[in-house]
C-alpha cells in the first residue's frame, strides 16, 4: 500500500508527524513535488475561481497524486479548542471539497478529522487512521508517540536555528505568513530569497512556541477566533523587539488574513511594516522592488536614529 | 429606568424592526433607525475597509457611520460563525481610528456555551436592565421575526403573478409600518392575521405550472435585499415562484443539525462550515422537489459558500437541475445581474418546454 501526501496546506505544519507515523508503521508514502507551474495550472482548472491561491495549489497537488498511489491523505480540522479556537472553514471543508471536485476520478482518500470541541482529538484521529491501515492498537500508539517525539524535536531544532538567527548582526525582518504560503517554493519562498539577497535575515513568525504565542495573542486581540492566526499574532508580539521590520504575507483572497492583517496594521505602530499579497502572477520583480524600498527605508530610519543618538 | 443611550444597528433586510422593539421595549433605551442602505453606504464602508474583506463587512461599516451621523452613540454587532465573528472588533477599531467616540457592544465577546455572558453584554447597554422585561420582549421579538419571515415568504411566492403591479409591495410596506408599532403578542397576532388575509386576497394570475426557483447561499447577502441587488424581485418579475428556506427563523429554530447532516450524507461527510450545510441541504431539497432552477448567492470570497460550490455542481449533474451562481462585491452592477437573470430565465423556460 502506498500513501500519497499533497505538499500543500497542512503538510507544512504536520509533515514530520505524518511521515514519521507512516515510517514507524512501515507504510510506504510519496510526497508530491514542490509546487510548480503545472501544479498551479491544474489546481486552478479544478478549483472554484474565487477560491484562495493555496487552495488551488492544494487541488493541484491532489491531482498530481492521482494514479501514483493507493490512497491520498486528506485530513480535515474543524476546531482546535473551544469556540474561540477554530480554523478557517476551508480546513473544515477540504475532505468534502476534494471528494466532490474529483468525483469522476473516484479518489480513494485516507482521512481523519480533528474537532476538539466535539472531543475528536488528534490521538483518536490517528488511532482510527492506523486501524484503517490494518495495524493493531499497540502498533499505532507506539508509532504515534514516536511521531509526536519526532515532531517535537523538529520544532525545537527550528526554534534553536531561529534563536541563532536572532543573534545575527544583519538587518532582521520578521515574516508573518502561514507556513503553507511562506514555505511553498513557487509562491512564498521567493520572498525569503529576496530578503537574503538584500543581506537581511528573515525571522519566521510560524517558528514559535505555539501555546505561548496563542496566549500572547489574547492580549492583542480579544475575539480573534482562528488558532493559526493567533499563533502569528502572538509571534509578532514575542519577536518584535528583536527585529528591524515586519513583512505581512497573505495569499489572495485569504478570509482570516483579510481581517487580521488589517488589525495588526492598526494596532502595531512601533515597527516598520509592509503587506505583500501573493497571487498566481508570474515573476517576482514587483515584490523585489517593494521589499528593496522597504529595506532602504528601515536603513535610513536606523541611520537617522543612531545619528541623533550621537548628537545627544 | 431609561438608559442614556441611543442605540443602532446597520440595516439588515427588514429585521431592524425586531431589533428596535427589543431595544426600546426590552432594554428601555432609545433606538436610532440607521438610514436605509444606499450606494453611498457601500461607498463609505468600502473606503475604510480592508480590500478583500467580504462585502457584508463593508455594508455594515458604512451603516455604522451613517447611524452615528444620524445620532447614534451606541452600536451593536452580533457576530456569527464565520468571519462575521471577528467583524466587531475590527469595526470598533476602525471607527475609533476615524475619531468616532461611541460605545460598541460586541456580542462576539460573549460565549454561546454560557448564556449568562450575553446577559452581561446587554448590561453594558443598560446597567439597570430588568431581566424579566428583556426575557418577555425577547419572546415577543422571536415571534415578530417569525411574522416577518412568513409574510415575506408568501410575497416571494406570489408577487410574480400579481394582476395590478405594486399590490404586494404596498401591503408589505403597510405591514412593516404597523409591525413597528406592535408592543404585545395580541397586537402582533392581529397585525399578522390582518395582513396575511389581505395578501391572500390580492388578485393574481398564477398559471397551473409556473416556473419555480429556489434561492440558496450565504447568510447575510441572501437575507439583505439591498446586498443582493433585489434579486428576488428581479426574478419574480419574470413570473416565477421564488422559494427561500434561509431566514432568521429557520436558521435559528428549524435547523436540526444531525438530521440535516444525515440528509446530505451522500454529498458531504462533514460540516463544511458556517451555513454551507444549509446551502447543500436546500439545494438537494429543491432538486428533489423538481424545481426548475436554483440560484446561489454569496458575497465575493465567502469561503464556506465557495467550498459548497463543488457539491452544488454534483447535485446539479445528478438531478439535472440548472444552478446559477451570483457573487456580490462593491463593484457588482445591476446590468450584469439582470443580463444573467435574463439568460437563466430563457434557459429554464426552454428546458420546461422540452420536458412537455
Amino acid at each position: 500500500m502506498k500513501i500519497g501526501i499533497p505538499r500543500a496546506f497542512l503538510y507544512y505544519k504536520y509533515h514530520t508527524l505524518w511521515e514519521s507515523f507512516f515510517e514507524e508503521l512501515g507504510i510506504e508514502y510519496i510526497v508530491s513535488p514542490e509546487t510548480n507551474k503545472q501544479i498551479i495550472k491544474q489546481g486552478t482548472k479544478y478549483a472554484i475561481d474565487e477560491a484562495c491561491l493555496p487552495h488551488k495549489i492544494y487541488l493541484g497537488h491532489v491531482e498530481y497524486l492521482i494514479d501514483k498511489c493507493d490512497y491520498i491523505l486528506v485530513p480535515r480540522i474543524a476546531t482546535l479548542g473551544g469556540t474561540k479556537d477554530i480554523v478557517c472553514s476551508r480546513f473544515q471543508a477540504i475532505y468534502d471539497v476534494v471528494k466532490n471536485t474529483f468525483r469522476e476520478q473516484d479518489l480513494k482518500l485516507l482521512y481523519y478529522s480533528i474537532d476538539i470541541l466535539n472531543k475528536d482529538t488528534e490521538l483518536k484521529a490517528f488511532l482510527k487512521m492506523g486501524k484503517f491501515l490494518g495495524k493493531n492498537k499497540t502498533q499505532i500508539l507506539k508509532a504515534y508517540y514516536i511521531a509526536k517525539q519526532a515532531e517535537k524535536t523538529t520544532k525545537l531544532l527550528a526554534l534553536n536555528e531561529q534563536r541563532k538567527n536572532l543573534e545575527n548582526k544583519n538587518l532582521k525582518i520578521l515574516v508573518i505568513a502561514h507556513p503553507y504560503n511562506i514555505y511553498d517554493h513557487y509562491i512564498g519562498k521567493p520572498i525569503l530569497d529576496i530578503l537574503k539577497e538584500l543581506n537581511c535575515t528573515p525571522i519566521l513568525g510560524c517558528i514559535i512556541e505555539e501555546k505561548k504565542a496563542r496566549e500572547e495573542a489574547k492580549a492583542i486581540s480579544k475575539t480573534l477566533p482562528w488558532t493559526f492566526n493567533k499563533e502569528l499574532v502572538g509571534a509578532i508580539s514575542l519577536y518584535k523587539n528583536q527585529v528591524d521590520g515586519i513583512v505581512l504575507v497573505s495569499a489572495f483572497p485569504c478570509g482570516p488574513d483579510s481581517l487580521v492583517n488589517e488589525m495588526i496594521l492598526r494596532r502595531l505602530k512601533d515597527k516598520p511594516i509592509i503587506t505583500l499579497v501573493l497571487d498566481a502572477q508570474e515573476g517576482t520583480a514587483g515584490m523585489e522592488t517593494r521589499l528593496e524600498s522597504f529595506i532602504d527605508i528601515i536603513k535610513l530610519k536606523e541611520e537617522k536614529q543612531s545619528e541623533s543618538q550621537l548628537q545627544n | 429606568m431609561k438608559a442614556n443611550c441611543k442605540i443602532s444597528f446597520p440595516r439588515f433586510g427588514n429585521y431592524n424592526i425586531a431589533i428596535e422593539i427589543l431595544m426600546k421595549l426590552g432594554l428601555e433605551c432609545d433606538y436610532i433607525d440607521a438610514p436605509l442602505t444606499t450606494k453611498k453606504t457601500l461607498e463609505i464602508g468600502t473606503k475604510y475597509s480592508p480590500d478583500f474583506v467580504c462585502t457584508p463587512f463593508k455594508y455594515q461599516l458604512g451603516g455604522y457611520i451613517e447611524a452615528i451621523e444620524a445620532g447614534a452613540n451606541t452600536l451593536i454587532q452580533v457576530g456569527g460563525p464565520c468571519r462575521l465573528g471577528y467583524y466587531g472588533e475590527l469595526h470598533e477599531q476602525i471607527l475609533k481610528d476615524l475619531g468616532y467616540d461611541v460605545k460598541f457592544i460586541n456580542m462576539a465577546e460573549a460565549d454561546f456555551a454560557k448564556p449568562l455572558t450575553f446577559y452581561n453584554e446587554f448590561k453594558k447597554i443598560n446597567p439597570k436592565l430588568n431581566l424579566k422585561k428583556v426575557t418577555s420582549t425577547l419572546l415577543l421579538v422571536v415571534k415578530i421575526v417569525d411574522a416577518i419571515d412568513k409574510i415575506e415568504d408568501f410575497i416571494r411566492q406570489n408577487i410574480g403573478f400579481e394582476k395590478n403591479e405594486g399590490d404586494f409591495d404596498l401591503l408589505h410596506r403597510e405591514f412593516l409600518a404597523e409591525l413597528r408599532t406592535v408592543r404585545t403578542k395580541k397586537e402582533l397576532n392581529q397585525t399578522y392575521k390582518k395582513y396575511y388575509t389581505r395578501l391572500k386576497n390580492v388578485e393574481t394570475n398564477k398559471p397551473t405550472h409556473p416556473l419555480q426557483v429556489g434561492l440558496i447561499g450565504e447568510y447575510y447577502t441572501i437575507m439583505d435585499p439591498y446586498s443582493n441587488h433585489y434579486i428576488e424581485k428581479e426574478l419574480a418579475k419574470k413570473g416565477m415562484i421564488i422559494k427561500r428556506w434561509m431566514n432568521i427563523t429557520n436558521s435559528f429554530f428549524n435547523a436540526p443539525e444531525q438530521e440535516i447532516k444525515k440528509s446530505i450524507k451522500d454529498y458531504a461527510k462533514y460540516d463544511m462550515g458556517a451555513t454551507s450545510m444549509y446551502t447543500v441541504k436546500c439545494a438537494l431539497d429543491y432538486a428533489k422537489d423538481g424545481f426548475d432552477g436554483i440560484i446561489h448567492i454569496k458575497s465575493f470570497g465567502c469561503t464556506p459558500e465557495i467550498d459548497a460550490m463543488p457539491v452544488l455542481q454534483r447535485i446539479s449533474e445528478d438531478y439535472k437541475i440548472p444552478i446559477i451562481y451570483f457573487s456580490f462585491d462593491s463593484q457588482t452592477s445591476d446590468v450584469g445581474i439582470n443580463t444573467r437573470i435574463e439568460a437563466f430565465h430563457d434557459m429554464i423556460i426552454m428546458r420546461k418546454e422540452k420536458k412537455k
